[in-house]
């Protein structure tokens, strides 16, 4: 049980700490886990995340940052004032947990239908694009030099990166071939200024609560680049969940995104960000055909896998209305 | 020719089973993946309902941009290697035209409840 590896590991970093309860996974793929649990302790329980490779995963796909440098991103996002959980702990060998580290368990939001929906999130609702924006100014000003090793990545290395995926799945779809030709065509060049992009900035990977913002997870796709790109993705119209008209995420309008960004002292170029909504949104549509690929492949036959293979469509109409719109 | 019933209405019987009479029974995470049974199987209704008539007219469109002649995935096939050579772009009559067409079928069996395609049905499909 990893109560028992939890508990050791716990006492030994935590002073006070004489255990933990509530064990539960919450997540977890062949290779990275999300579990939930309590420390117990003296003063009451500390709610905490566990974030692992299991012993014997420990490579990262090669896009990801790495258990060890989202660790480091989101102390220093916390430092910073970004919302974001505290680290409590990163792993090491004797915690016979695998490698990963431990967080404050943030109480609010992820799933991004409930956020726009529910009642209880209405009166932050029409708070979040500005603050969204003022999020993410402070996510791109975290100092250069205090951040762990991470990937440049420019647009072309990008397209470059999507037209590969895309041609591996032999899965030819004219509106995807369109839109590469449409980014090659309009690749603005390398931005004047990189910065550190999130890379899933995004409705659903933001715990909310009825305050607003509370934490930015899933920093695993963190890489150097384009700050723009972080604009662009959190508009993609897949992360709008309905909410066609709000561009971002489903909340709110982009003059309050970009208004948000430049009141913490950026500036915004929006051709860019807009060149990377388009970028974001045939993104998504390829990584829609690698689900079709995985159903295929492995021996589960993942119903949802399968039908997320069918949403490709979606992004194959977002991206016609993007590039080549139909009178209003 | 095979015989009858119908594959969509053998399709459409399991869903309507599965909804109507397991859906009750069932809570949890098993109620999540029947839910998503239930949505694949209409899918396949929907598909087998349309993809004849939907299938012929976008391969007369596409004899028509093209010039030649074939199956609807080796059309697709053509298509997709002309834009990516450049052959073929938005400026080429019927391309736009081709793409909504054929696009729209999709959504009308993927994802009939998408937001964007609700929203273009309603200029006119």
């Amino acid at each position: 049980m990893i109560e028992a590896e939890l508990s050791r590991s716990v006492v030994r970093w935590c002073r006070g700490a004489t255990g933990v309860t509530g064990a539960a996974k919450l997540s977890g793929g062949a290779s990275q886990e999300t579990w939930r649990f309590d420390i117990v302790h003296p003063d009451g329980p500390i709610g905490a995340i566990l974030r692992r490779s299991p012993k014997g995963y420990g490579a990262a796909p090669t896009r990801a940052a790495g258990l060890a440098a989202e660790a480091k991103l989101m102390q220093l996002a916390f430092e910073a004032g970004v919302p974001s959980p505290r680290v409590l702990h990163v792993l090491v060998p004797e915690d016979d947990l695998g490698t990963g580290f431990i967080m404050q368990r943030i109480e609010g939001e992820t799933i991004a239908r409930k956020i726009l929906r529910d009642d209880e999130f209405a009166t932050a609702r029409p708070l979040l694009a500005r603050q969204i924006g003022g999020i993410l100014a402070g996510l791109h000003k975290l100092p250069q030099n205090r951040l762990p090793e991470l990937r440049y990545m420019t647009a072309a290395k990008e397209i470059g990166e999507f037209e590969r995926d895309y041609r591996s799945l032999n899965w030819p779809k004219p509106v995807f071939e369109l839109a590469l030709r449409w980014l090659r065509d309009h690749d603005p060049g390398p931005a004047a200024e990189t910065t550190l992009v999130h890379g899933d900035f995004r409705n659903g990977n933001l715990i909310i609560g009825v305050d607003g913002v509370r934490a930015v997870l899933d920093w695993e796709l963190a890489h150097l680049g384009d700050p723009m790109e972080d604009l662009g993705w959190v508009c993609v119209n897949s992360w709008r969940f309905g909410e066609i008209d709000k561009p971002v995420g489903g909340f709110g309008t982009r003059e309050e995104l970009f208004a948000g960004y430049e009141a913490a002292g950026r500036k915004v170029d929006p051709e860019r960000v807009k060149f990377w909504e388009v970028m974001g949104t045939l993104r998504w549509g390829i990584m829609c055909g690698g689900m079709m690929q995985r159903f295929r492949e492995s021996p589960d036959h993942s119903m949802e896998r399968a039908m997320i293979g069918r949403r490709a469509s979606e992004t194959e109409i977002d991206l016609l209305r993007l590039l080549a719109p139909r009178g209003s | 020719m095979q015989d009858e019933p119908t594959p969509i209405e053998l399709t459409k019987a399991v869903a309507d089973f599965l909804r109507n009479d397991i859906t009750p029974l069932i809570s949890g995470h098993q109620a999540f993946k029947l839910r998503v049974a239930i949505n694949i199987l209409d899918l396949v209704t929907r598909q087998l309902t349309r993809e004849e008539g939907s299938d012929a007219a976008e391969v007369e469109r596409l004899r028509a941009l093209l010039g030649i002649d074939g199956s609807v995935t080796d059309l697709n096939r053509a298509l997709a290697d002309r834009i990516a050579k450049g052959e073929i772009d938005l400026a080429t009559p019927g391309l736009a035209e081709h793409l909504w067409a054929t696009t729209m079928d999709k959504l009308a069996v993927d994802q009939p409840s998408y937001a964007s395609y609700k929203r273009e049905l309603g200029r006119g499909g």
